[in-house]
């Protein structure tokens, strides 16, 4: 069952989850490597792979508000980190789904670190507290590219249909 | 219909849309900087496995400007400027600013004072601040470098919902030492850093009717600052003048107006005339205290410069205010002009040697401190005060340092004392 390995608070920008200074770097590869550069607990059990794929970072409202920078997307779905916030912020949430990075907006969401959630369509439990939190489904208007398998292979299959 | 509505309407090719519908706009212009380079990986990839060759979809509508880290701090970014160079070359791309004294600059001032921008285009750009570009009467806003290599390709930017709108109306006058950037960031504290999540901020009011474009780019620069999707000024007769007389427009201008019954999701009233003085303080853009809270603070750096603040009139009152006087010991003071346009604009003007021989260093224009990739950047403890448009936690290059948002007067004033100055009490 997917644990809680890092909770951050309200308003966590792009410039904390990957910061500035490493912009020079883009390829998804290589992004991982800082994410959440200045949090050197975390980022050093990242670095180490000592956080098992589809761990649970936690953020509260407004998750990576700031900047449109890709690498703040890239950088949590290399290690394959599932995102649980109570919101995100537009470009973010946008930049998410189209590199299908799993994020679940879950408004009333309340866990420490290490707690176990267990998530479903649309509730999810926290099997530690033992309270169950309704998850809110994506917008309709982002399911075609989520069920596409990202932003890149939707456009493909839109570019084909074009030429045709 | 709101003005966003209506540009939504005709670029998706509908008679009418509404908050919540979900169009596929046409793009009339698209922007990138150094982040280009990452959406050339995505846009060939969108090709790998097709018999299609790689083309945009009109080149004449893309825009490419170096900016971010120019010149290039290391030869990881300068070979992606390269990259981008030898593809922008090859894909015939219209509006390449590179490095240069002469057309280069911040993308965000390239575009408007280049005429690339109009009234009631879909502006779309891989950069957060592309709000700004509302100031001319245009619905433009930010997306990821993905989305953007899918603007490429097709020419829209798909599955986009049209946006409510908050219209913000606003009176009074100024007072001296005080105008665009102290309503922002005024406006941004009162409605916090998520209140316009997802929704459009459209400016009315005889404040706004009086203000000059510059002061509209100000505004809209910073909607994003409160989660918006967009901000929008109605263009009118300031527009069309900054168009034909700075950017040297020639052809139609088709300002997109609101319809009197168009549904705003709220409405927001501020009456600025006896607005002070406004600080954003560490470590978020809504923590904004009027002057008087945090005067006295010690600040080690003063920039200013950027999309936000780095045009002629914010260096004409940064001049008017640091002539013969000396920027204090222990404070070091950081100009960079928006473009290159501007920064012979203010050599022509003497505002230069004003500034440098207060002991302010001027440098060329780009991005610089503001992000805090390649210069500029804070040491552990010390504090700068900044007209930029973002405070978060390690935006100046270092986590373990804060940096403080202003006005250009109210960064020159502090310059001259080394704390946090009111310039209207000095
Ligand atoms: S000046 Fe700052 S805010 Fe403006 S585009 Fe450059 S980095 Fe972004």
């Amino acid at each position: 069952m997917p644990t809680v390995v890092f909770k951050v608070g309200d308003d966590v920008s792009t410039d904390v989850i990957y910061p500035g200074r490493y912009m020079a770097t883009v390829l998804p590869t290589e992004t991982p490597q800082f994410a959440f550069a200045d949090e050197a607990a975390f980022n050093a059990k990242l670095k180490a792979k000592q956080i098992p794929p589809g761990s649970i970072l936690l953020g509260g409202k407004n998750f990576g508000c700031g900047s449109s920078r890709e690498q703040a997307v890239s950088c949590l779905k290399g290690p394959e980190l599932i995102i649980v916030a109570r919101d995100f912020a537009r470009i973010f949430l946008q930049n998410g789904i189209n590199l299908g990075l799993r994020m679940i907006v879950c408004p009333d969401i309340e866990a420490a670190e290490g707690d176990e959630l267990e998530l479903s369509v649309d509730a999810l439990v926290n099997k530690t507290s033992g309270r169950q939190f309704k998850i809110e489904p994506m917008p309709r208007s982002r399911q075609v590219i989520i069920d596409a398998g990202g932003l890149i292979a939707y456009t493909r299959t839109r570019l084909q249909q074009a030429v045709v | 219909m709101t003005i966003v509505e209506k540009i939504l309407a005709r670029a998706s090719g509908l008679p009418s849309v509404k908050a919540g519908d979900v169009v596929e706009p046409k793009v009339d212009l698209a922007m990138s900087h150094e982040n280009a380079a990452l959406v050339i990986n995505q846009f060939l990839e969108i090709y790998q496995g097709t018999p299609l060759p790689p083309k945009i979809w009109d080149p004449s509508r893309v825009a490419v400007i170096f900016d971010h880290r120019v010149p290039a701090e290391s030869s990881k970014t300068a070979s992606n400027q390269k990259k981008v160079r030898d593809f922008v070359g090859v894909q015939g791309v219209g509006k390449f600013h590179d490095i240069r004294g002469d057309v280069g600059g911040i993308c965000h001032q390239i575009l408007p004072e280049n005429g690339y921008v109009r009234p009631g285009y879909v502006v779309v750009g891989t950069d957060s601040h592309t709000t700004s570009h509302g100031a001319l009467g245009a619905f433009a806003f930010g997306i990821g470098a993905t989305e953007m290599a899918t603007v490429w390709a097709l020419g829209s930017v798909l599955n986009v919902e049209v946006p409510t709108t908050i219209k913000v109306v606003v009176k009074g006058r100024f007072k001296k030492f005080v105008g665009p950037k102290d309503l922002i960031l005024h406006l941004i504290g009162k409605i916090s850093a998520q209140g316009a999540n997802f929704k459009v901020l459209e400016f009315h009011g005889e404040t706004i009717s009086k203000m000059s474009t510059s002061g509209r780019l100000v505004l809209c620069n910073m909607s994003v600052e409160a989660g918006a999707t967009a901000g929008i000024v109605p263009a009118d007769e300031e527009t069309a003048r900054y168009l034909r007389e700075e950017a040297g427009v020639t052809g139609p201008i088709e300002p997109v107006l609101p319809d009197a019954d168009a549904a705003y999701e709220s409405v927001i009233e501020i009456n600025v005339s006896k607005l002070q003085p406004q600080i954003a303080c560490p470590h978020t853009v809504d923590n904004v205290k009027p002057i008087d809270q945090v005067a006295g603070k010690r600040v080690n750096q003063i920039v200013i410069g950027s999309c936000t603040n780095g045009r002629l009139d914010d260096l004409a009152i940064a001049a008017k205010i640091l002539k013969g006087q000396k920027v204090a010991q222990g404070t070091r003071m950081l100009i960079f002009p928006a473009s290159a346009k501007i920064f012979r604009q203010a050599l022509g003007k003497g505002y230069v040697g004003v500034f440098m021989q207060a002991g302010a260093v001027v440098m060329n224009s780009g991005c610089g401190p503001c992000l805090g990739i390649h210069e500029g950047a804070l040491g552990d403890g010390e504090a700068a005060l900044s007209t930029t448009n973002r405070n978060f936690k390690g935006r100046m290059g270092n986590p373990n340092s804060e940096v403080y948002l202003c006005s250009p007067a109210v960064a020159a004033a502090s310059a001259i004392t080394g704390v946090i100055t009111n310039p209207r009490k000095k």
